[in-house]
């Protein structure tokens, strides 16, 4: 289709006139002939057209119904613009044709073949007999080819993924059928088109000519169709490529140079400095090794037979590593982590992360020292999380009543929920909050 | 095998192996603050330097980075342990990924450390390993957990004595998850601290000969690679 597109530059001259409408900058810039997604009856060569040249598309209808008139001219430049001018990306407008626009699109349309065919049959250029299948046929052809634009829309919705067949045939049943339809359709105006022109006697001997002749140019195509199966395969995997060597050199550019020059700035603050890169490699690490990280793709493409681990909107380990990292840079510690199994987030287990984040936090403020262990095991019954520090401790008798910490955030919350809160600590012995919360047995799934 | 008492005299001589010329400085530096303890006596910065670096200098533990050129720390351990089965390795790495820390774990290396750890816990873990103790990082013991946990639809136990953890090396695990130091959980655990490695030896013995489907998954993941 490039070539198509660039045969079409010299349309985009005469065309600041376009219309104003809710049309983005970029696509002003780029004001190629493009078929309309949203005036659009058939292919949408006439929407096209029309904004093209900012004119109605009632007058460009109407000048291809008139050219039909005309010795069937507009039927042709309706199909070789077609053939070479792209679907509007379907971002510009898709607002559907209204109805009354359909119908006079359709009536109009009715009105000029009816017209063309009476002044035919008039003068005697054609013969009637041969209108019937070439209808047929520009119908069946009308559909497959419709079905192609809708193949593309379809990719660009999809993203992509799909790949050569996927490009040729859109997949669902529907547009199968339609296709189907289709070339049956043009067989039959075909056939029509033969049983008219020669006698019946020779009409086996000519389709086994005509069908000779088609695998004949099957076969010496075959190793050009195969080539661009490979070419089209190819690029896609090159472009893949492309996308992700432009996107990891994104992300070390938006972050670890990022921080890194912060680092150069900041050298004088040695608290700053090690935030920073604390932060820094956390991220680093999340992008590389996390659960839905960007070194996990492969990993968890292949594993699959656990649906536990699969990342759908949170998972527990995430919740926590969150947690852990918001407290890292709010306080200035190290919080080091551990999470056995995983799973999906819940109300239950929010209270959990969130009574586990205050713990940390109450590690953080008080325990005097600059390394908080958080570790927490998931097992089907239970999901357990411990806060430890080897700080200094403290008596929980002696804790200040206006101290609402640990008595409303966490325990107050793991109550709520069914959970439970032990605590060891005593002075000197560093502090170790264990809190247990009992998962429900849910089937969603 | 040396007893304590004569290792008090002679340092562990310790080779470094990692890719980054910095690091081994660091690591370098570091180490050589426990001088009495731990002496460095070579480094490498390929796999091929590593291989022939240990064939010469013998020393009684490498540090092995998991991450280089050419295959990184598991290929090291295929090359240098058959011919040289007297020299430890301990893993020291940046990485957190499973599949990292158990390819080199199952590669031979006797522990697996983190390179954020501090000097005086490397030049701890040189000592344990050197002395044939297994050294666990919390994250290490979280992977291994993982993988022995029993999930609903895990592959079937082929042998229980491999693929089975007891429910006290459970606990021991557990505990060092949570960053419990060996002499912690033996008083938690009210045993010795010679039992708590005697079970995290026997863990590290299972997990590097355990033949359940996520160790394999994770080794061959990283071999591949």
């Amino acid at each position: 289709m490039a070539v198509g597109t660039r045969a079409c530059d010299h349309f985009g001259v005469s065309s600041q006139l376009a219309e104003e409408e809710t049309v983005t900058p970029e696509v002003h810039a780029d004001r190629r002939l493009r078929r309309s997604g949203s005036h659009k009856i058939v292919a949408g060569v006439a929407g096209g057209l029309a904004d093209h040249l900012g004119v109605p598309v009632v007058w460009v209808r109407g000048a291809f119904a008139v050219l039909t008139v005309i010795g069937f001219v507009g039927p042709l430049s309706y199909v070789l613009l077609w053939v070479f001018a792209a679907q509007a990306p379907p971002d510009e407008r898709t607002d559907e044709v209204s109805a009354k626009e359909r119908q006079q699109g359709i009536a109009m349309l009715a009105i000029a073949g009816g017209l063309f065919l009476v002044l035919s049959m008039l003068n005697g250029a054609f013969a009637g007999w041969i209108i019937v299948p070439v209808v047929v046929g520009i119908g069946g052809a009308a559909l497959v080819w419709r079905e192609a634009d809708e193949a593309q829309r379809r990719k660009w919705r999809d993203d992509a993924r799909t790949g050569v067949s996927g490009f040729v045939i859109g997949d669902g049943r529907q547009a199968r059928i339609r296709v189907a339809a289709g070339v049956l359709l043009v067989c039959v105006g075909v056939t029509l088109f033969l049983f008219g022109r020669i006698s019946p006697a020779l009409v086996p001997s000519v389709l086994i000519a005509v069908l000779a002749t088609l695998v004949g140019a099957a076969v010496i195509t075959v190793p050009w169709w195969l080539r661009l199966v490979r070419d089209l395969d190819d690029e896609r995997r090159a472009r893949i490529r492309d996308q992700e060597r432009e996107e990891i050199a994104a992300h070390l550019h938006d972050s670890v140079l990022q921080t890194l020059a912060l680092i150069q700035k900041q050298a004088e603050s040695p608290r700053e400095v090690v935030k920073l890169a604390r932060s820094q490699e956390r991220q680093l690490r999340t992008w590389l090794y996390g659960p839905t990280g960007y070194g996990r793709g492969r990993a968890a493409a292949e594993g699959g037979g656990e649906p536990e681990t699969v990342v759908s909107g949170g998972t527990l380990h995430e919740a926590i590593a969150v947690a852990c990292g918001e407290v890292e840079d709010t306080f200035d510690v190290k919080v080091s982590q551990v999470v056995v199994g995983d799973c999906p987030m819940d109300v239950k287990l929010t209270a959990l992360v969130q009574a586990a984040r205050e713990a940390i936090v109450n590690s953080a403020k008080h325990s005097g020292v600059g390394e908080v262990s958080v570790y927490a095991e998931i097992e089907p019954d239970t999901v357990t999380v411990f806060v430890r520090d080897r700080g200094k401790g403290f008596d929980p008798e002696q804790v200040p009543t206006h101290r609402h910490g640990l008595a409303d955030s966490i325990r107050g919350r793991m109550d709520r929920h069914g959970g439970k809160v032990r605590l060891r600590t005593s002075p000197g012995e560093g502090t170790e909050v264990q809190l247990e919360m009992p998962r429900k047995k849910e089937a969603k799934a | 095998m040396t007893t304590p008492q004569d290792e008090q005299r002679k340092p562990v001589r310790v080779f470094l192996v990692d890719d980054h010329a910095l690091f081994r400085a660091g690591v370098r530096a570091e180490l050589a603050a426990h001088g009495k303890d731990v002496e460095v006596v070579g480094e490498a910065g390929s796999v091929g330097e590593a291989v022939a670096g240990i064939a010469h200098h013998h020393p009684d533990v490498v540090l092995l980075d998991v991450h280089m050129p050419d295959g990184g720390g598991a290929e090291v351990l295929r090359r240098v342990r058959p011919a040289n089965p007297s020299v430890v390795f301990l893993a020291l790495s940046v990485s957190d990924a499973a599949e990292d820390v158990i390819a080199v774990i199952r590669g031979g290396a006797r522990g697996y450390v983190t390179k954020t750890i501090s000097s005086q816990e490397l030049a701890t873990s040189v000592r344990r390993v050197a002395e044939g103790d297994a050294v666990f990082s919390p994250r290490l013991a979280g992977f291994v957990l993982d993988a022995f946990s029993e999930r609903p639809g895990a592959a079937p136990i082929a042998d229980p004595e491999l693929d089975l953890l007891t429910p006290r090396e459970r606990e021991v695990l557990r505990l060092l998850a949570r960053g419990y130091a060996y002499k912690e959980i033996a008083s938690e655990l009210f045993i010795s601290v010679k039992t708590v490695e005697t079970h995290v030896s026997s863990v590290l013995r299972k997990t590097q000969l355990s033949n359940r489907y996520e160790l394999s998954r994770w080794a061959t993941d990283r071999r591949l690679v």
